[in-house]
């Protein structure tokens, strides 16, 4: 048993740590600076739009941090997971939209560094890397969502390319994307992925308008009717397709646990600020313990969904196997825990909240998409409950 | 590491997923009904891990991970080519 520090004598070390390093703790004040400057400012605006401006993409791209899953190597930013985590929270506190970009864009990043040939790592990756290109996952179809082994999109080899026939939906930031990393089946049944490039003959984007939340994030519907592609945009084998496609959603997961992390602290901060300031019967309502148990369970939730996202980082940092379950039970609590706070937020906020003026009610329409993307609330709960069974 | 280790492994490995059935080396593993095609890419995680090897891009055949025989040849071709 370890001994007891007396009072005024430091604990002794156990090896435990909770609190980032030098580096990343200044990174993480970066990305704040940059989003209370830039984003959050703006992202109400955005939403309304339905669209993010391209002087803010071009912005965000200037930064660097779209290459942030690249390797130097590749002229990205390299960064590691938990850094990247942090980026994702503070982009996720301003706004859901641009976060989204960084989340898809990652995706189509890090498919093409860990299964895209030498020819394609050299055409796409420095290019993402200085957002020069942006890149969309286009997976969900109109009969498809949580069975991904379902694509209906069929992929036929003629001649010496590809000719794909279907529908993609909710692609986020396809009306903008220039390559979509898209998956199909083969005539066999083969599951298999393609780089499809914006203008490809047969490829029709279609805007998707009228969303509940993260609204200018830019969704498209995608229609392949007779699209044909060169055979070096397959990425990986025939076969190959399904497991591409779940390799990537893990860290699209990540970077959507963290960046709805930065929901719940925007909830709070919103709440903190608000109660201060609100007064009814004479006082702040932050004096009033019914609010204060709102608050009080933000709180709680923000700290437990940060370190939880940190520690699904840093275990993904070390090449943990247990990293992948433990990024699920990160989405599921920050995205579950989001929604309660959203809810919570608004409900301080009264009328108020109610409001496009306030924007506790933007980010409770957000929340809602975070328990539905990247593996819905009931696919979490069916996955990381099999998990555990499988442990014992 | 011998021929013979490799093919061991990689039958102990696929022979947890495919249960009740003696695997021959040309057997094709995913006609065997116990496996889906997430199983290729457990495949591909396991020989990376297992025998310090990169698969790239022009790895990622299914004839690559169809048999006992063609995983333990693509190890083989693996650890042999020039790093």
């Amino acid at each position: 048993m370890t001994e007891l520090a007396r009072p005024g004598e430091p604990a002794a070390d156990t090896g435990l740590r909770m609190e980032l390093g030098a580096a990343q703790a200044a990174a993480r004040d970066a990305f704040a600076a940059y989003v209370a400057e830039h984003v959050a400012p703006h992202a109400g605006a955005w939403d309304r739009a339905a669209a993010t401006p391209q002087d803010a993409i071009e912005r965000l791209a200037g930064t660097g941090w779209l290459g942030a899953v690249i390797p130097a190597a590749h002229g990205g930013a390299g960064m590691d997971w938990v850094t990247f985590g942090l980026l994702n929270e503070e982009l996720g506190r301003g706004c859901s939209s641009l976060r989204s970009l960084l989340t898809v864009h990652s995706m189509a990043s890090h498919a093409v560094l860990r299964f895209g040939s030498r020819a394609q790592k050299e055409r796409w990756l420095p290019r993402f890397a200085a957002g020069e290109a942006i890149g969309a996952f286009a997976l969900s179809e109109p009969n498809v969502g949580s069975d991904a082994s379902a694509v209906e999109t069929v992929a036929t080899q003629e001649g010496d390319g590809w000719v794909l026939n279907g529908r993609k939906k909710w692609t986020t930031y396809g009306q903008i994307a220039d390559v979509h990393l898209l998956f199909a089946r083969t005539a066999e049944g083969k599951p298999i992925a393609f780089l499809v490039e914006r203008g490809s003959p047969g490829l029709t984007v279609e805007p998707l308008r009228g969303i509940t939340g993260t609204r200018a994030s830019m969704l498209a519907e995608l229609r392949m009717d007779g699209c044909r592609v060169p055979a070096d945009t397959r990425l990986g084998g025939a076969g190959f397709g399904l497991g591409i496609a779940v390799a990537t959603l893990e860290v699209g997961r990540y970077s959507v646990a963290c960046g709805t992390t930065g929901i719940i602290r925007a909830c709070l901060d919103a709440s903190l600020g608000y109660a201060a300031e609100r007064v009814q019967y004479g006082v702040p309502i932050g004096e009033h313990q019914l609010v204060q148990r709102m608050l009080a369970g933000m709180t709680a939730g923000y700290r437990a969904a940060h370190w939880l996202c940190m520690r699904a980082g840093w275990l993904r940092d070390q090449g943990d196997p247990a990293a992948p379950h433990e990024t699920f039970v990160a989405k599921y609590l920050a995205s579950t825990t989001a929604t309660r706070a959203a809810l919570d937020a608004v409900q301080i906020h009264g009328a108020n909240g109610c409001s496009e003026d306030h924007p506790v009610e933007r980010y409770l329409r957000d929340s809602r998409v975070m328990e539905i993307i990247e593996g819905s609330t009931q696919i979490q709960e069916i996955t990381i409950a099999r998990g555990e069974l499988a442990a014992r | 590491m011998s021929e013979e280790q490799i093919r061991g492994q990689v039958r102990e490995f696929v022979s947890r997923f495919v249960k009740g059935q003696q695997l021959q080396d040309g057997d094709d593993i995913f006609a065997t009904g116990y496996v889906n095609s997430m199983f290729a890419m457990q495949l591909v995680q396991f020989v990376e891990t297992t025998f310090g090897i990169a698969v790239e891009s022009d790895d990622l055949e299914i004839d690559n991970f169809r048999s006992i025989g063609a995983i333990t040849a693509l190890v083989r071709r693996k650890n042999a080519a020039p790093v």
